[in-house]
């Protein structure tokens, strides 16, 4: 066991794949001798070499697009766009190209790639380097998508991510790369599409992604101290695969379903677990399912704007708290 | 081989025989059978049995089969919407093509794909890309993986004037020449980008060869309805490329007979232009230059004949054909076959 920061669990678990199988590559751009703008690929260049570890010009349509056609042809890429924000110069490779060759080709083709991305506000980086897409992603056939909370979830997600042998979209939060936890030693590989129980508890469900996830914990621990509400917090972590099943059981067993979405409102992940639930187990909940997300706006700079728009641990306790109460 | 004193007075072909009678056969059959199917697949279109969108290639069929006649077996091609000529090039059977025009179970990827995609693996092509540039990176990752592994095969990729004008161009034209990328960039100037003439639309009067500077790499513009040039081209590039010499830009000049799309009629184009072009007719060309080489009158119908007969029984055994089965609507979305997105 030892204490890993997020960012060097995204290293770390970068490593372990390279060092399992020569053909995993890791392109971006300034990820290689730079070591990466957020220092989340520091010391790959030095230890796998300029060959495996290549940074590339600002140029996210090329990064994206050579990533596919050496995954079509052998390679297992790992390829980085810096902001998730960037997405939106190099989308037709996250939606028309990655997840609709397989099945344009009845099978032919295949896709095994994994793209990472910084995601998330908190940084007060604005309007263009702040947003939570993972959204954008999650709607489209044939990728999938993972977002993991903790430095252990990064290692064995990615393991399971390069492991894939379908495009998956990596989304790490900006704001939790210099977060700890406890990272056992060893190799680390998990299952993509599995829900975690982070915090169990019996009055509601709380359904949380990356760092909505320590938020939600907050939350629940605030309002069992102040409130002697017990939440439990389920760690999404899989939107795609999406493990409906851990989450139908534990509202089977907490009656209430809260989600804390860091993406604006409109078609936020939660919309579509909230359907679910209400399509699947209407007669489990004892109330209306609520959802806490960010307002259907831009993200602004400023600190005091920023902290005010994103789900906070007082919001969501709050929130919480007058549901369960109304 | 072929007889080069039998060589036309006046002739402009070359004397050079380096292509000699084996490969000179291999363009005018290939070209022949682009011929052949791209308009059978517009008497189908006219006779509602190749549904949606189609684009031809009639016209610049020596493009098609001098780049794909100079390849050898494991070099990939990288197509467009107007993909149908390169797929045919590589050898897929006529009935594949045909059969996926016409939405029938025998098609090359049963009907999912349709006209724009086509894609066979096994024959090197690794799909047709109809967002306008798209898969000229995606060509660059290929060829990544060729030097990566040490492999010496090109990936070659097909696009259309109207595709030097986007973001993709020049993001791989320049990353494939950084990396110095066993890949073959082949553009297509049949002068129009849909409908709007290229050079109304362009800085440059070449859209691809004048921006291969900014890009290091050599201004090349060819003669794209001759196959022999194009077919010598091609293996000056291919060759390039697989000594680790890093990638081409190619602007080869041709025009399509038919509009851009079925929905098309080309009323854009001045009067005497499509007839200009037919004269230099790359298939009417090809005869001579064959008969130039030596090659008889009977040779060139036998292999005009055999394509015919191969098209008429690829049509029969496409209308036969049933329509896909109901159940590949949700296969193959993930690897695992299916298109489960939840448990």
């Amino acid at each position: 066991m030892a204490e890993l920061t997020y960012r060097d669990a995204v290293i770390r678990g970068i490593a372990q794949e390279m060092t399992r199988d020569p053909d995993v590559v890791f392109i971006g751009e300034d990820v290689g001798k730079a070591g990466g703008v957020f220092k989340a690929t520091v010391g790959l260049y030095e230890q796998f070499g300029p060959v495996r570890v290549r940074d590339t010009p600002i140029s996210e349509q090329a990064i994206l697009g050579a990533a596919m056609g050496a995954a079509m042809t052998g390679l297992k890429p790992i390829a980085e766009i810096m902001f998730s924000d960037f997405f939106a110069v190099c989308f037709d490779y996250i939606a028309n190209e990655f997840p609709k060759s397989r099945y344009m080709s009845n099978g032919q083709v295949k896709c095994p790639l994994v793209v990472r991305t910084g995601n998330g506000g908190g940084a007060r980086f604005g309007a263009q380097h702040s947003q939570s897409v993972e959204n954008w992603c999650m709607m489209i056939p044939g990728l999938k998508v993972v977002a993991p909370s903790s430095p252990r979830d990064v290692i064995g997600l990615m393991a399971a991510a390069v492991r894939d042998p379908d495009p998956v979209i990596f989304f790490e939060h900006k704001s939790l790369y210099p977060t700890k936890g406890e990272v056992p030693d060893g190799e680390i590989v998990d299952t993509l599409g599995t829900a975690k129980i982070v915090r169990p508890g019996k009055d509601a469900t709380i359904l949380a992604l990356a760092l909505m996830v320590p938020r939600a914990v907050a939350a629940a621990e605030k309002l069992k101290n102040e409130h002697g509400i017990d939440c439990e917090v389920v760690d999404v972590r899989s939107l795609v695969p999406l493990d409906t099943q851990t989450i139908l059981g534990s509202v089977a067993r907490t009656h209430r379903l809260f989600t804390v979405e860091e993406n604006p409102r409109l078609c936020g992940w939660g919309a579509e677990l909230v359907s679910i639930v209400a399509d699947e187990a209407f007669y489990d909940l004892d109330g209306p399912p609520v959802r806490i997300t960010t307002p259907h706006i831009p993200l602004p700079a400023a600190d005091i704007l920023e902290d005010l728009a994103l789900p906070s641990v007082d919001r969501i306790a709050e929130r919480v708290q007058r549901s369960l109460n109304a | 081989m072929a007889k080069i004193e039998d060589r036309a007075p006046g002739s402009t072909a070359s004397l050079n025989d380096d292509i000699g009678e084996e490969k000179r056969l291999a363009l005018y059959r290939t070209q022949v059978v682009i011929r052949e199917a791209e308009q059978r697949a517009y008497d189908l279109f006219l006779q509602n049995l190749v549904k949606g969108t189609s684009h031809l290639s009639l016209g610049q069929e020596a493009v098609a089969a001098g780049f794909a006649v100079a390849m050898r077996p494991g070099d990939l091609s990288f197509c467009t919407y107007r993909g149908h000529a390169h797929t045919l090039a590589r050898g897929v059977p006529v009935s594949k093509v045909l059969g996926e025009l016409m939405q029938r179970d025998i098609g090359l990827m049963r009907g999912k794909g349709g006209s724009m995609h086509l894609t066979s693996v096994d024959h090197g092509v690794m799909g047709s890309y109809a967002i306008i540039g798209a898969h000229l990176p995606i060509a660059c990752g290929a060829a990544w993986r060729a030097q990566y592994k040490g492999q010496k095969d090109v990936s070659v990729c097909f696009f259309g004037d109207g595709t030097t004008n986007i973001g993709a161009f020049h993001e791989a034209l320049n990353f494939a020449a950084v990396w110095k990328l066993p890949v073959v960039f082949v553009c297509e100037n049949n002068l129009y980008m849909e409908y709007t003439p290229i050079s109304e639309v362009t800085a440059v009067e070449h859209p691809a060869a004048d921006r291969a500077a900014s890009y290091g790499l050599p201004r090349i513009v060819v003669d794209g309805n001759d196959a022999d040039a194009v077919y010598r081209i091609a293996a000056v590039a291919y060759d390039k490329a697989r000594a680790g010499d890093g990638p081409s830009l190619i602007e080869c000049m041709t025009y399509r007979y038919s509009g851009h799309s079925r929905a098309d009629p080309a009323k854009y184009r001045p009067e005497g232009e499509l007839e200009k072009w037919k004269a230099r007719d790359p298939i009417k060309l090809y005869r001579e230059r064959l008969k130039q080489f030596g090659v008889g009158d009977d040779a060139i119908a036998r292999i005009d004949s055999e394509v015919k007969r191969e098209v008429d029984e690829a049509t029969e055994l496409c209308k036969a054909a049933p329509p896909p089965s109901l159940d590949i609507l949700t296969t193959d979305v993930y690897a695992d076959g299916g298109f489960a997105w939840r448990n």
